[in-house]
């Protein structure tokens, strides 16, 4: 569904944040990127909808380069949650900002007002439906902001650093969204550097570092012990439980599941 | 050194209060770690605690917030960015924007408050230097990515060498490795005798540093401890706030009838000094 072709980026201070990557993502496929800030992550994701359009190579969408397609038309397609939500947050009331996507891709009457009800019921807004959104605090304007691009239906889901500022509720409520998302066979892909968000959400994680991928592989490749080497030249470190495990001679223990799983069979 | 009395807070055009009945005392060497769900209150404790709020942002105060044993209420901005700085939690909040270099950026604060210009240098420097920034010294403070944002205005508090220094979330945006150079800049001045406080999430990143912990919902302190204690306990869990890895898979550990490894402390207290 996504192919990524040796992309290379070049912004115009000369800085390649990034340098020949190839990718191919599935439809349905729940990946995480990691690595350092700078590596080049947000600039990979910004090619996904044509916000920026790649200097050498190719991003294909479904077999048809990006190139020659405007935002706009991306947009139906590939829906990118900023880092940042004041950079995407415009509008009076909560409602009428998550309105905003659905409606320029068309959506009116009933059917606009089903896909509002149901991204603020997702994201835990639904009793804010009618706030401003700086009335609300850092956290819930990061929901409101994911809640915008869930209502537009697009058929694959880029979030950026979707965690920062979010409690354990707020955390697990995005892991349930990433799941409902995953089994209605939308592709997401997320940004993070919560390394444990990363190996208990996503099926796929890959790592880049200076404008590269280094690493691609379920989270029990990346985070065992072989991958450290990698991981660490591009200071990473696997969550706890991948390390405890390792300690232990247990394998690959990406998540607090696995190795407590790991432990119960170890003892017979 | 910063002492809440009988603090409620409310902002302008609210009914509310999101503040209510704080009595908080922070000495010199003190790093406390602030943690709550969200819209607990932690960002506008940092506000009042700096004394922005009201005095910049308006809104109502009852109460009183002392320094060194005086009320802050009435004194003029220069001599409150003496004794107390704040980093916003978004870097875009708090950047002057009428600075070219990333340099001029982190040097502003420490020149505002008139201090000779060879010692602004320096401090400047040094605080790049703690951070590993330097390399963006010339860079223009509009055009860098998130996690560089976060740490140039890390800096810019840390060139001003206030007393107190207060975070709001200040790693949100950072890798692991900023993180745990953040992490080891602010223990390094706790140890000079300045006080921390410091609103976060990552509660990883708290154990190790903080020598307490305060907890708000709704707007109340509901714990307030030493920190290894505070972590630990149920409390903690109980109003959504995730505890450290460390405590967490030892608890999943212990549910499942097991003993928990030797090995688990080792790993973790690696990580807590580190």
């Amino acid at each position: 569904m996504i192919d990524l072709r040796e992309l290379a980026f070049v912004y115009p201070d000369g800085t390649r944040a990034i340098d020949g990557v190839d990718l191919s993502i599935g439809r349905g496929e729940v990946v995480a990127i990691i690595g350092q800030n700078g590596s080049g992550k947000s600039t990979l994701v910004k090619h996904l909808n044509g916000l920026l359009r790649p200097t050498e190579g190719a991003v294909l969408l479904e077999g048809e380069p990006t190139l020659g397609r405007r935002v706009a038309n991306l947009a139906a397609r590939v829906g990118l949650v900023f880092q940042d939500p004041d950079r995407q947050i415009f509008a009076g009331r909560v409602r009428a900002e998550v309105s905003f996507g659905p409606r320029n891709l068309g959506l009116r009457g009933p059917e606009l007002d089903a896909a509002v009800d149901e991204a603020l019921l997702a994201v835990g807004l639904a009793d804010a439906a009618g706030a401003n959104p700086y009335d609300l605090g850092y956290s819930r304007r990061k929901l409101l902001a994911l809640a915008s691009v869930l209502a537009m239906g697009t058929p694959v889901i880029v979030l950026d650093e979707p965690t920062t500022g979010q409690d354990s509720a707020g955390i697990t409520r995005i892991q349930g969204i990433v799941a409902s998302l995953a089994s209605a066979g939308r592709t997401v892909i997320a940004i993070s550097h919560d390394m444990r968000f990363v190996a208990e959400t996503f099926r796929r994680v890959v790592v880049m570092r200076a404008g590269r991928v280094v690493l691609d592989g379920s989270p029990a490749e990346v985070f065992g012990e072989d991958s450290w080497p990698a991981l660490a030249s591009t200071y990473l470190e696997p969550p706890l439980a991948a390390r405890v495990g390792a300690r232990l001679g247990l394998g690959s223990t990406p998540t607090e599941a696995s190795l407590v799983e790991a432990l119960v069979a170890a003892r017979g | 050194m910063l002492e809440l009395r009988g603090v409620a807070y409310r902002y302008p055009g609210y009914a509310r209060s999101v503040l209510q009945d704080l009595d908080i005392a922070i000495d010199r060497h003190e790093i406390v770690g602030l943690v709550g769900p969200n819209e607990a209150g932690k960002s506008t404790l940092c506000l009042v605690a700096a004394g922005l709020a009201p005095a910049s942002i308006g809104g109502t105060l009852t109460g009183s917030v002392l320094m060194d044993g005086k009320p802050i209420a009435g004194l003029p901005v220069h001599e409150l960015a003496a004794w107390v700085g704040l980093v916003f939690q978004d870097p875009n909040t708090q950047r002057s924007g009428v600075t070219g270099t990333v340099f001029e950026e982190v040097a502003l604060g420490s020149v505002n408050l008139g201090r000779p210009v060879a010692e602004t240098v320096a401090r400047t420097r040094s605080s790049l230097a703690t951070l590993r920034i330097e390399h963006l010294a010339d860079r223009d403070p509009m055009r860098l990515s998130g996690g560089q944002a976060q740490l140039v205005a890390i800096a810019s508090i840390l060139a001003m060498e206030p007393r107190l220094f207060i975070l709001d979330e200040p790693t949100a945006q950072l890798d692991p490795e900023g993180t745990r150079l953040v992490g080891q800049a602010l223990r390094r001045l706790a140890a000079t005798g300045t006080a921390l406080l410091i609103a976060e999430h990552k509660t990883d990143l708290l154990d190790g540093l903080c020598t307490r912990i305060i907890a708000l919902d709704g707007g109340r302190v509901v714990l307030d401890g030493p920190a290894d204690t505070a972590l630990e306990s149920d409390g903690l869990t109980g109003i959504g706030i995730q505890p450290p890895a460390r405590v967490r898979l030892a608890r999943a550990i212990k549910a499942s009838g097991l003993r928990v490894p030797d090995e688990l402390e080792q790993v973790a207290a690696g990580d807590r000094s580190a």
